[in-house]
């Protein structure tokens, strides 16, 4: 399946990759081809820059997609994860009455959670995928991730806080105080004692309400996030790596191509960005003892850009063979570096041209 | 200025740049050049896998230190050693090395360090940091490098002691962050070089971030470093064939296609690069310092070496600071 067939037919569109390859970009070109196509098609980014989010009519955090005009027969909209939002909606959706969902959204620990417990952000990622999915009747959603190291904090997210809400600790503070296990209550109070001495006690206290106030959620979140997970390996979902050829960065997309192996998920396909071009049939080494003998003239310093464009594309090339052995039978698409600044609608058309083998 | 003063006047600098920009290969050119005026240096890596660790053919580098290579007499070389921080370690060592043993040895078997983390938040930052400040107090090396999480988190991680003072005001960490804000805010003891590619988006981020950073953590500004510089885009304005009839010389026609080709693209980027330094001059009034791109797909250690000679003439350039 190349990438204009997944484009047309997935359901979902998950891009994977470093950070600094391009990836919100290419995230962006997917869901314009989709509309291009003309499919229904939304867009979750993180944390776009700017001239992109511009570009894409996005004005701020928003839970809603926004809709974008454009000149193609399907729809495009986009919107720029709010994290925080959609915690707080997740909670208000499974929290038994409005006085637990006041309780928690108030507490201090669970706005640590919702802001800035590392994974939240691809948590809630997953998350709003799954809300889109389930409740908006988009044709495709693509969804930028937030830059790891690690293809699969994304994938284990949901279950990761899950566990994290079902801890044995926290089951023992929220336990009843009765018997047996108000002994082990006690033993686990004194933990808590004595991890307060090193933070302070409020922090503990804010801690043991939240757990306390969060008492029977934990199903629903648990059931939560095995639907998430469901959605992340089924057949609809394509999972698509983008890199840049440099040995760092193709280093990073083989290990993210196996970790998502070992989860049982194969890369659909691998996008290259800004590959350089490569100069024809040139002898590395003349061309180097070219400009060295003409250095210092305009001509010299042209046979030596000459020559470092053919020793980096070369290196490049390399790189490319061995990662699309890697991914193979998943195509790999290769952009070339470009000579202007991918911000606005007409230079992310043009980068979907090439994505997809369109020649204009 | 002189290069052993800005390396080891402040002795700790924090190295910070948006992902892709080349951080980590500056924080390695400026350690590698410290190592070259005779300093020791010792880089610290913060986020997960070490990607300094394959440059010297290790397979790791560790928390308490990996010795990369020795001081060298002969040649005068300091030695380098690279450190890979991670919070649960540093937490660990700190409960340890404050007679909290006993809660050290819980923490790690119950594992409830995430959730001690989750409690007070930018607790892990302030542990790493606060590890920097020890290494920094004990004279680990002359000169520490820090290789910073990507931008928008290297305001979070800056902010994370103020942050954390905020929320704890009891208790060792407290103390912890205290310490950690005084060593920030101290321009004798730390500054921050900001890293950034000579493209739109980058530029914008480290406007941004440098604004941000003197108004939220209050941290001297270094000279910013401009990584990747196709250097100067004019003589790509001049058709191959008429370059080479200023000279001459007569070319074939597959040179002048080839050549032609190579002018259009490294041109057509210079071009843009050159237009990006513009805006970053008029945005941001501090001193650079321009590293040139190597053409290469495989970053070497051969690569770092030729960077830090061009880091160390660069800073020579720099006029003495006020």
């Amino acid at each position: 399946m190349n990438l204009a067939d997944l484009i047309a037919t997935k359901s979902v569109i998950v891009c994977c990759g470093s950070g600094g390859v391009g990836k919100t970009t290419t995230a962006a070109v997917l869901a314009i081809e989709a509309a291009r196509a003309g499919r229904r098609a939304v867009v979750v980014t993180i944390d776009p820059a700017r001239r992109l989010a511009d570009a894409l009519g996005i004005e701020g955090l928003t839970n809603q997609p926004a809709l974008i005009e454009g000149e193609w027969p399907g729809e495009l909209a986009a919107l720029m994860l709010d994290t925080e939002g959609t915690f707080n909606g997740l909670v208000e959706k499974y929290a038994k009455t409005r006085e637990q969902a006041e309780r928690i959204l108030a507490n201090r620990f669970y706005k640590n959670i919702a802001g800035a417990m590392s994974g939240t952000q691809e948590y809630m990622a997953s998350e709003k995928l799954y809300e889109l999915y389930a409740e908006s009747g988009y044709d495709l959603i693509v969804v930028d991730t937030p830059p790891t190291r690690n293809a699969l904090d994304f994938l284990e997210a949901p279950n990761r806080l899950a566990r994290f809400l079902d801890h044995k600790l926290y089951r023992l503070v929220t336990a009843p105080t009765r018997g047996i296990v108000r002994a082990v209550n006690v033993a686990a109070q004194g933990f808590f004692r004595s991890i307060g001495k090193v933070v302070g006690g409020d922090v503990i206290a804010d801690a043991i309400e939240f757990f306390a106030a969060f008492d029977g959620m934990e199903q629903g979140f648990k059931e939560r996030a095995r639907r998430v997970e469901q959605l992340l390996a089924a057949e609809e979902t394509a999972f698509v790596l983008v890199a840049s050829p440099r040995a760092d960065t193709v280093a990073e997309a083989m290990f993210f191509a196996d970790e998502l192996r070992s989860s049982q998920l194969e890369v659909r396909a691998l996008i290259v960005n800004r590959v350089h071009p490569q100069p024809v049939d040139r002898d590395l080494e003349a061309d180097r003892s070219r400009a060295l003998e003409l250095s210092g003239t305009t001509l010299g310093r042209h046979y030596q850009a000459l020559a470092d464009l053919d020793q980096i594309s070369s290196g490049e090339e390399g790189h490319l063979r061995e990662l699309t052995e890697r991914i193979s039978p998943a195509p790999v698409v290769r952009v070339p570096y470009l000579t202007v600044e991918v911000h606005d609608l007409a230079s992310l058309t043009l980068v979907g041209d090439i994505l997809v083998g369109r020649t204009s | 200025m002189d290069p052993a003063q800005f390396l080891t006047a402040p002795r700790v600098t924090i190295v910070a740049g948006k992902g892709g920009v080349g951080k980590t290969t500056v924080a390695l050119t400026m350690a590698m050049a410290a190592t070259k005026i005779g300093l020791s240096a010792l880089l610290i890596e913060i986020e997960g896998k070490s990607a300094i660790a394959s440059l010297f053919g290790r397979d790791d580098v560790s928390y308490d230190g990996t010795e990369l290579f020795g001081a060298d007499q002969s040649s005068g070389r300091g030695s380098l050693t690279a450190r890979a921080l991670t919070p649960d370690d540093a937490l660990l060592e700190y409960l340890r090395d404050h007679n909290l043993k006993r809660i050290s040895n819980r923490l790690a078997s119950s594992g409830a360090l995430d959730m001690v983390a989750t409690a007070t938040p930018g607790i892990r930052d302030v542990l790493i940091l606060g590890k920097v400040k020890q290494l920094e107090r004990s004279g680990a090396a002359d000169v520490i490098i820090v290789d910073a999480p990507a931008a928008g988190h290297a305001i979070s991680f800056l902010r994370s002691a103020s942050g954390l003072l905020n929320a704890v005001n009891v208790g060792p960490i407290e103390t912890q962050a205290r310490e950690v804000m005084e060593l920030l805010s101290d321009p004798d003891r730390c500054e921050i070089v900001l890293v950034t590619l000579p493209e739109e988006t980058p530029v914008n981020e480290m406007v941004e971030t440098a604004f941000s950073l003197e108004e939220l953590v209050g941290i001297k500004l270094a000279p910013v470093v401009i990584n990747g510089s196709l250097g100067d885009p004019a003589p790509f304005d001049i058709d191959p064939a008429d370059a080479a009839a200023e000279i001459d010389v007569e070319l074939g026609d597959d040179d002048l296609k080839a050549l032609r080709m190579a002018t259009t693209f490294v041109g057509g980027r210079a071009r843009l690069q050159a237009e990006q330094l513009e805006r970053l001059n008029r945005e941001l009034p501090l001193p650079q310092i321009v590293l040139p791109f190597r053409f290469t797909a495989d970053l070497t250690l051969v690569d770092i070496d030729a960077l830090a000679d061009v880091w160390l003439e660069q800073v020579s350039q720099l006029a003495d600071q006020a």
